[in-house]
């Protein structure tokens, strides 16, 4: 309750912070109180992210033997991720995922800018039922759509059998595969995206629409010289998102395709192949190496992703 | 790169944060109900009868969209109450011939559904508390206080958060391993009780906060174990559901941790043994539908329940 009365007053928060130092006299330090608060925390995360990375880069140098023990061969996991023909077909894999999530974002746009309408019915209904995927269980959603994939009395085969298409055994076939786990990537994504592009949505001033619509300008119009523009820093916002986790792709294929599938050579994504290694095969020094590799295409993609945003992202 | 990455996508949390409060800032009121008052006072639409036309295409577009992202669902739904046979039959079964209630009961017998949804029950409970209360105390340290180091260590933490899940799994499974953990709940929960991301939006929540009440308490004579607890925690209510939803979710849904660190049926979460019983039982799939239906029910319900606090805290989390 003591919040409602007090929120407004915290847009100058930071300034009265400083404020607030100054009163208590420029001690630039509570004590050892703060370390209280920060230590277990902080420790926790050196021990299980921080050190791990460390050890992860060092790993990667490494052979590990069938009895424990690990040896430093220096490049040699390098030399053979370059040498490895699954590599690069897991990056392409990856890639195209990636894109099909990507083609998302202006499905999320077109429906944020028809649910955000002024006074449209039903809105929180719709909002809600595009949700819902974002938030279902991948491991217990994937299993239903090997269902629907089904090749022989799954619903999808069943449909194109009606216009007499023999539907393939999606699951199961390397280059339709990929597309079914992506389509079902960019169904349950599609919410997420939604939901921050309504937000962005909303804090598009009406004025500028109702100026617009003084000046005669469509609805269609308004779309592409009002919405899209002012969209920018969201639709940015959730490309490099979706990027981010299209390179982290491992629970939909690993639910849907199953460690037996035959097609998982051909479909398999980095995450796979980093799984794969250092717990089925037990190749922890070439998995740490293939870690790496996910980290510094990620690195890379999202730097770039930031240098070319200045083309076209609006800061208002 | 990194530096530049970091700054604009705290530069986004924040945004968000701050866009976001003006809406719980008055207790209930949410975004559409003061978007409908405002638009009441606009006098330009709903006045031509053009804009109903478009608005029936749009319900049109939205309503059509909207059952098919659904259909799924609708379909687990409906396979769950069939028998193998009408699952496997073409046409596809709209509705069950007889409705076979039993394939909920019969799953707790065929799958070792009970201690697997304990296993996940229990593992999100205890990150829950842990990544509450140790985020939202570190969160404040690092908004409020003044400590040595305190800009180096943010800067670390903040760049974890950037770095791929898979550069720590090997040497958290070695942690894990060497303390004799491996299947075992300690296990499964161990790392995800702390929380780079969580430390991080619980701070920028306390940023936002006044500090008024603070300096008072202060001058009351309150030790800062206090004011954390008694002023500032409440404060941070909304903040705190961001963060609880978020684990809740993660830790719910997640499956390679999990999936690497056990090996037994008993001991794995209900997303390892929804993984694992595709093999075992792969062609009974009504019981496969019940299972994977029975375990969504819970975050499905949590979030019909609030879905406003999800949605919330969801676009404020950004990165999952």
């Amino acid at each position: 309750m003591k919040a409602q009365t007090l929120t407004p007053a915290s847009k100058s928060g930071r300034a009265a912070q400083a404020a607030g130092d100054r009163r208590r006299g420029k001690s630039k330090s509570d004590g050892w109180w703060p370390w209280l608060f920060v230590v277990p925390t902080v420790a926790g995360i050196g021990v299980f992210y921080l050190w791990p990375i460390v050890q992860t880069f060092y790993y990667s140098f490494t052979k590990w033997g069938v009895f424990g023990g690990t040896k430093f061969i220096g490049l040699d996991n390098y030399v053979r991720m370059f040498a490895d023909s699954t590599i690069p077909q897991s990056i392409v894999n990856t890639l195209i995922y990636t894109v099909v999530v990507l083609l998302g974002i202006p499905i999320a746009v077109i429906l944020a800018s028809l649910i955000e309408r002024p006074g449209l019915r039903f809105a929180t209904l719709y909002r809600t039922l595009y949700f819902i995927p974002y938030i279902t269980m991948p491991a217990a959603v994937g299993i239903v759509w090997r269902l629907i994939y089904n090749g022989d009395f799954g619903p999808i085969n069943w449909f194109l059998g009606l216009f007499r298409i023999q539907g393939p055994y999606w699951t199961s076939t390397p280059g339709f595969a990929l597309l079914a786990v992506a389509t079902v990537g960019l169904w349950m994504s599609l919410g997420f995206n939604l939901i921050i592009i309504s937000a962005g949505l909303r804090e598009i001033p009406r004025e500028l629409f109702e100026a617009a619509e003084m000046d005669g300008a469509s609805r269609v119009r308004q779309f592409f010289s009002i919405t899209v523009p002012l969209l920018t820093p969201s639709i940015f916002f959730v490309t490099i998102v979706t990027v981010i986790s299209g390179f982290q792709l491992f629970d939909l294929l690993y639910v849907m395709m199953g460690k037996a599938n035959l097609a998982m050579p051909q479909t398999q994504s980095l995450v796979y192949i980093f799984y794969n290694q250092a717990f089925l095969q037990n190749d922890k020094g070439y998995a740490a190496a293939i870690g790496i590799l996910i980290l510094v295409i990620i690195a890379l993609l999202t730097a770039f992703q930031f240098r070319v945003q200045k083309r076209w992202v609006n800061y208002v | 790169m990194s530096e530049s990455l970091l700054s604009t996508k705290s530069g986004v949390e924040s945004r968000q944060i701050a866009s976001a409060r003006p809406s719980h800032a008055g207790g209930k009121p949410s975004e559409p109900a003061g978007r409908d008052g405002k638009n009441r006072g606009t006098k330009s639409h709903s006045a031509k009868g053009g804009k109903q036309g478009s608005n029936v295409l749009a319900h049109c577009v939205l309503g059509i969209g909207g059952l098919a992202m659904i259909s799924p669902l609708l379909y687990q739904i409906v396979m769950s109450l069939s028998t193998n046979a009408e699952v496997q039959s073409t046409p596809p079964t709209l509705w069950p011939g007889v409705v076979q209630w039993h394939n909920f009961a019969d799953v707790f017998t065929s799958m070792n559904f009970g201690s697997q949804l304990w296993v996940t029950v229990a593992i999100t409970v205890i990150r829950v508390i842990g990544q509450v209360l140790l985020c939202s105390m570190a969160g404040y340290a690092f908004a409020r206080m003044h400590f040595r180091f305190k800009g180096l260590i943010l800067a670390i933490v903040l760049s974890i958060i950037m770095v791929p899940s898979q550069l720590f799994l090997i040497p958290q499974y070695q942690i894990i391993q060497n303390l004799g953990w491996l299947n075992s709940i300690a296990g499964i929960v161990a790392p995800g009780i702390f929380s780079a991301f969580g430390l991080f939006l619980m701070r920028q929540f306390f940023m936002g906060l006044p500090d008024e009440l603070e300096d008072a308490a202060r001058l009351d004579g309150a030790n800062p174990f206090q004011i954390f607890f008694r002023v500032m925690l409440p404060l941070a209510a909304n903040g705190l559901w961001a963060l609880v939803i978020i684990t809740v979710l993660w830790s719910w849904n997640d499956l390679l941790w999990p999936l690497v660190v056990t090996s037994t049926a008993n001991a794995a979460p209900l997303s390892v043994g929804l993984s694992n019983l595709q093999g075992e039982h792969a062609n009974n799939y009504p019981i496969l539908m019940a299972a994977s239906l029975m375990a969504m029910a819970p975050i499905l319900i949590m979030f019909l329940l609030m879905q406003k606090r999800v949605m919330a805290g969801i676009g404020r989390s950004g990165l999952k």
